[in-house]
């Protein structure tokens, strides 16, 4: 049984939106991380992921942020989470997520954020 | 003693490809023995990192090996085993650094048993060589059902 797991990557202005959609396990986290590394590559480093669609996280999924996070910042960028549903939330919240990262209600204020500020430090 | 105790058993490879299986039968047991919805993710998600922790460490991401989920449910909890006969990995053992430590040296290992310690009452590791390993956890019923709301996203 497979369950799907999909990433949809759009520009808002200067900033790259990965709306994240279905299960995010150990299976899938691999195309969610080269995902993440390829935008970084090529020096997008002020993303968001939508996660309005995402059902399911678990640590695999949660390990991408904690990869890239630094290199996004110290490229003067961010990794903002956006749009997380209750039953992902929780599993971000388990981990101390909320105060390591920039989790904004929906996409549009966590593009917005990146006028406000750079980056989290 | 409990009065009633039924026993499920899944045996699948050990690829991540049979993650959602596995937290869909978690899922369905858990349903079926009157946990809510909320609890029963978390049970799933907890029973998915053990065997995500199986597939990667004991058996190094080979597929041709087997993991083995065994629940049992009674009146006062549910009990899940997760069984492999790799090299043993006891991921109780696995040091509990903080999360920001971990984003420093851009690390992720860990995790996973955070999440299990957070949602199981109990954890133990139990090592047979050259026989087995087993991942026990168990999970109390609440009276009344339920658990703790969860938190809330940011709105």
């Amino acid at each position: 049984m497979t369950r799907s797991f999909s990433i949809t990557t759009r520009n808002d202005g200067p900033v790259r939106v990965l709306a994240l959609k279905g299960y995010l396990d150990a299976h899938t986290a691999p195309q969610f991380e080269t995902a993440v590394g390829e935008e970084l590559q090529a020096g997008h480093s002020r993303l968001v992921v939508d996660c309005s669609e995402l059902d399911y996280i678990s640590s695999a999924g949660l390990g991408v942020f904690m990869i890239y996070i630094d290199e996004a910042r110290q490229a003067g960028g961010d990794i903002k989470i956006a749009a997380v549903r209750p039953k992902v939330y929780q599993v971000f919240d388990v981990l101390g997520f909320p105060a390591l990262f920039d989790i904004q209600p929906t996409v549009e204020e966590a593009v917005a954020r990146f006028g406000q500020q750079p980056g989290k430090d | 003693m409990a009065s009633f105790e039924r026993t499920f058993c899944l045996q699948v490879p050990s690829s991540t490809e049979n993650l959602a299986l596995i937290r869909e039968f978690v899922s369905a047991i858990g349903e079926q023995a009157g946990f809510d919805e909320n609890e029963t993710a978390r049970l799933a998600l907890a029973v998915d990192e053990a065997c995500t922790n199986v597939i990667e460490h004991a058996y190094n991401n080979e597929a041709t090996h087997e993991v083995t989920v065994r629940v049992t449910v009674d009146e006062d909890e549910i009990v899940f085993e997760v069984i492999d006969r790799g090299k043993g990995f006891d991921p109780t053992r696995t040091p509990m650094l903080p999360v920001e430590e971990l984003i420093r040296q851009r690390r992720s290992g860990g995790l996973g048993l955070r999440l299990i310690r957070n949602i199981m009452d109990d954890v133990q590791y139990r090592m047979i060589p050259g026989e087995m390993n087993e991942l026990k956890m168990v999970k109390k019923r609440r009276p009344g059902g339920g658990t703790s709301p969860a938190p809330a996203p940011p709105r």
